[in-house]
C-alpha cells in the first residue's frame, strides 16, 4: 500500500513545474561551473557552496509548501483505512525521493562525469544527505504549525539557522573562549549541524586541512579515521531520521 | 714570447712528473689506501669498477681521484668514507655507499676540511648520515652529484650538502633527496648555488643561516617536509627557483626570518600551504614572482618593513595574504591579483580602485586558529564581503594602489 502511495506522490511531484525548474537550474549551474574552469577542484569548491546553501533552502521550503498544499489530499487519505504512519512516511519518502532525483540529475551526474574522484563522491553524498535531512526538518516544521504562512516562516528560519546563525554562534563562542583549547569541542559542534559537518567532510577531502592549521590537523585526524568517518555518516543518518520520527509522532496525534 | 715558452715548458715539465695510478681488480694496484700513500702531489688515480671497503680514506696530497663507471666505496655504516684535507683535490665519478652514522659526530660520506679549490663532481651517494660536508673550505666546486638517503626522522638523520664556515662555494646541478635538510649552509658567504634539485627531504629542502652574499638561481625545492627556511642573513639573491608542493601544517614554500636587503625575483611558488612567510625581514624586493594555488600566497608579519612587492602574479590561492597586525610599512604595487574585482575606466591596464589582499577571514584565522573550522562557510563569505565594503579588522593601509587588470607574462 505504502509503495503505491509513494508512487503517486513521486508522480505528482515529477510533473510539478518547480521540481523541473529546480533540476534544470542545478544542471545549468553545475555544467557552467565545470566548463568555466579547467580546474575541476575549483568547480567542486563552487558547487560545494551551492550544495550547502541552495539545496537545503529549496528542499526545506518546497517540502513545507508541498505538505501544506496537499493538506486536503492528506485529509482524504487519512479518512481511508490507512495507517497514519505509512501515509506520513510515504509523503516523506516521495518528497525525499523526487528531490534527490532532481539533485542527482542536476548535480550528481555532472560531478561524477567531470570529477569522478572521491571528493566528487563525497560532494554528491553530502548533497543527498542535505536533501533528505532538510525534507525531514520541513515535515517537522509543517506538522508543528497549523498556519501555512507561519509554517513557511519557521522553515525559512530553520534554513537560516543551520546555514548562517549557527556558524555565527560558533564564531562568537570561539572568540569568547579563545583562551581554551577548542579543537575537540569544535568537532562536537560541527556534528550538531549537518551543513557544517558536510562542509568539513568535503574540505578535508580536498586536502585543505593543512590550511586550517592545528584545528585542521585535529579534524583530519578525527574525520580521516575509520571511526570518525563511520561516526559522521551515522550522525548524518541520525539527522535524516530524528526530525522525521518526531514529525511522525506529532502527525499521529494531530487533529487534522 | 720567451717567457711564454718557458711557462709552457714548465707546464710540460710538471705534467711529466705527475703519475697515473690505476686501482682495481686486474690493475697495477688493488687498494686505494695504499695507492694514496704511494702517490705524490699532482698524481692521478683511476679507480676501476668494484667494491672497495677500505675504512676512512684521508687525502692530504693534491690528487685527482677519478672513478671509472662508478666504483663503490663502502663505509659499512661505520666510517666517514673520504676526507679531503688538501687544496686542489678533485674527486670524480665515485659511488659512496653506506657511510657511518653517529649521534655525537657529524659523520659524512665525503668531507672537505680546511682547504681550497677542491672539486667534487659527478659522484653518487647512497644511504648515509651526512652527504657532502664542507668545513672551513674555500672556493670548492660541488657539482653534478646525486645524493640519496633514507632519512626517517629529523633526529637520526643528516644533511645532504652541508657547508659550515665556507666561502666562495660553487654548488650546482646536484640532486639531493631523503636527507634531513637537502642543502644546509651556516656561515657560508659569497657562494653561488645553481640548478640544484632538492626534494623529498625530511625537514627542509634548503636551510641556511648567517650566510650573506649568496645567490640561489634556478633551483628546484619541492615536496620537502617543511619546505625551505632561511634565516639571519643579508644580501641574498633568490632567482628563478621553483618552490612547490610543500604541503603541511608547518610547511612553507620559503620561510624568511630576519633576511634583509635581498632580492627574490622570478620564482614560482606552487601548491605550498604558505608560499612565502616573512618574519622580521626588511628591504626585500619581491619582484616578478608567480604564486599559484597556495593556501596563503604570502604571510607577512607586522615586524617586516620596507619590503616592496611588485609585479607579481597571484592566481588561485586560497588566501592572497595574511598579516598579524595593523601596522603596514611595506609597499605593494602593480601586482596581478585574480581576486581583484575593480574596474579600469581609462583602460590603461591598471585598476582604478586599490586592492586589499588581506581578507577578513585570513585575519581572523591569524587571531584564532580554531575559527578555521568555518573555512568557506556562508557566514565567512558574507563577513568578507562586508569587510571589503567597510574595513574594520583588516589593515586599511595594506593595499595595492595599482593592481593590474591582466596577469603579467611571467
Amino acid at each position: 500500500m505504502m509503495r503505491t502511495m509513494i508512487k503517486y506522490v513521486v508522480l505528482d511531484l515529477i510533473k510539478n513545474r518547480i521540481i523541473l525548474v529546480y533540476t534544470f537550474f542545478l544542471l545549468l549551474m553545475s555544467l557552467g561551473m565545470f566548463s568555466m574552469d579547467e580546474n575541476t577542484t575549483k568547480g567542486i569548491m563552487s558547487l560545494m557552496n551551492l550544495v550547502l546553501i541552495i539545496i537545503p533552502l529549496v528542499s526545506i521550503i518546497f517540502s513545507t509548501i508541498y505538505v501544506y498544499n496537499s493538506s486536503e489530499f492528506i485529509e482524504l487519505l487519512a479518512a481511508q483505512p490507512l495507517k497514519r504512519k505509512s501515509l506520513w512516511l510515504s509523503i516523506y519518502s516521495g518528497l525525499a525521493l523526487s528531490l534527490s532525483l532532481a539533485f542527482m540529475i542536476g548535480v550528481g551526474i555532472p560531478v561524477l562525469l567531470f570529477d569522478g574522484t572521491l571528493t566528487g563522491w563525497v560532494l554528491v553524498l553530502s548533497g543527498l544527505f542535505q536533501t533528505i535531512i532538510f525534507t525531514g526538518i520541513a515535515l517537522l516544521a509543517a506538522v508543528k504549525t497549523r498556519d501555512k504562512a507561519k509554517g513557511i516562516g519557521v522553515a525559512i528560519f530553520l534554513w537560516f539557522f543551520f546555514t548562517l546563525i549557527y556558524d555565527g554562534l560558533v564564531l562568537l563562542l570561539l572568540f569568547q573562549f579563545s583562551d581554551y583549547p577548542l579543537e575537540k569541542p569544535m568537532i562536537a559542534l560541527s556534528m550538531l549541524n549537518p551543513v557544517d559537518l558536510s562542509r568539513i567532510l568535503i574540505l578535508l577531502k580536498l586536502d585543505i586541512s593543512a590550511l586550517m592549521g592545528y584545528t585542521g590537523a585535529v579534524f583530519s585526524n578525527f574525520f580521516g579515521s575509520g571511526f570518525g568517518m563511520l561516526l559522521s555518516v551515522a550522525i548524518l543518518f541520525l539527522w535524516s531520521a530524528v526530525p522525521v520520527w518526531f514529525s511522525l509522532k506529532q502527525f499521529q496525534q494531530k487533529d487534522l | 714570447m720567451k717567457i711564454c715558452i718557458t711557462i709552457l715548458f714548465l707546464f710540460l715539465f710538471t705534467d711529466a712528473t705527475a703519475k697515473l695510478w690505476r686501482v682495481g681488480a686486474g690493475q697495477q694496484e688493488l687498494s686505494i689506501r695504499a695507492t694514496i700513500n704511494k702517490a705524490t702531489d699532482g698524481d692521478t688515480i683511476f679507480i676501476y669498477p668494484g667494491m672497495y671497503k677500505e675504512g676512512q680514506l684521508i687525502i692530504t696530497k693534491k690528487l685527482f681521484l677519478k672513478g671509472i663507471q662508478y666504483p663503490v666505496l663502502d663505509g659499512e655504516q661505520k666510517v666517514e668514507i673520504l676526507t679531503i684535507r688538501c687544496d686542489g683535490v678533485v674527486v670524480e665519478g665515485l659511488f659512496f655507499k653506506r657511510s657511518g652514522r653517529s649521534s655525537y659526530n657529524d659523520i659524512a660520506a665525503l668531507r672537505i676540511a680546511d682547504c681550497r679549490n677542491v672539486i667534487v663532481r659527478n659522484n653518487q651517494f647512497e644511504s648515509g648520515y651526512f652527504g657532502i660536508y664542507s668545513q672551513h673550505a674555500t672556493a670548492a666546486i660541488i657539482t653534478g652529484n646525486r645524493l640519496q638517503s633514507d632519512a626517517k626522522d629529523e633526529v637520526s638523520s643528516g644533511n645532504g650538502i652541508h657547508c659550515w664556515k665556507s666561502d666562495s662555494m660553487h654548488i650546482s646541478s646536484n640532486t639531493v633527496t631523503g636527507y634531513r635538510d637537502g642543502l644546509y649552509f651556516e656561515f657560508v658567504t659569497n657562494s653561488y648555488i645553481k640548478s640544484n634539485t632538492s626534494y623529498g627531504n625530511v625537514r627542509y629542502g634548503l636551510h641556511f643561516m648567517f650566510s650573506g652574499n649568496n645567490s640561489y638561481i634556478s633551483n628546484v625545492f619541492r615536496d620537502n617536509g617543511a619546505g625551505v627556511a632561511v634565516m639571519y642573513s643579508k644580501n641574498i639573491r633568490i632567482q628563478n627557483n621553483l618552490f612547490a608542493d610543500n604541503w603541511g601544517g608547518a610547511a612553507y614554500g620559503i620561510l624568511m626570518k630576519e633576511i634583509t636587503d635581498s632580492r627574490v625575483e622570478g620564482n614560482r611558488f606552487q601548491k605550498n600551504s604558505v608560499g612565502i612567510m616573512l618574519e622580521g625581514s626588511n628591504r626585500i624586493q619581491l619582484f616578478k614572482n608567480v604564486f599559484l594555488q597556495n593556501g596563503w600566497a604570502i604571510k607577512m608579519q607586522a615586524s617586516c618593513m620596507d619590503n616592496s612587492i611588485e609585479q607579481n602574479n597571484f592566481y588561485a590561492n586560497s588566501f592572497d595574504m595574511a598579516t598579524n597586525g595593523e601596522l603596514v610599512l611595506n609597499s605593494f604595487k602593480k601586482n596581478y591579483w585574480d581576486k581583484y574585482e575593480g574596474y579600469d575606466l581609462n583602460r590603461d591596464g591598471v585598476g582604478d580602485v586599490p586592492y586589499h589582499p588581506v581578507s577578513m577571514f585570513s585575519m581572523m584565522g591569524e587571531r584564532n586558529a580554531s575559527s578555521m573550522m568555518l573555512f568557506r562557510s556562508f557566514i565567512v563569505g558574507l563577513l568578507d564581503k562586508a569587510e571589503k565594503m567597510l574595513p574594520v579588522l583588516t589593515p586599511v593601509d595594506l593595499k595595492d594602489h595599482q593592481p593590474l587588470m591582466k596577469p603579467l607574462k611571467l
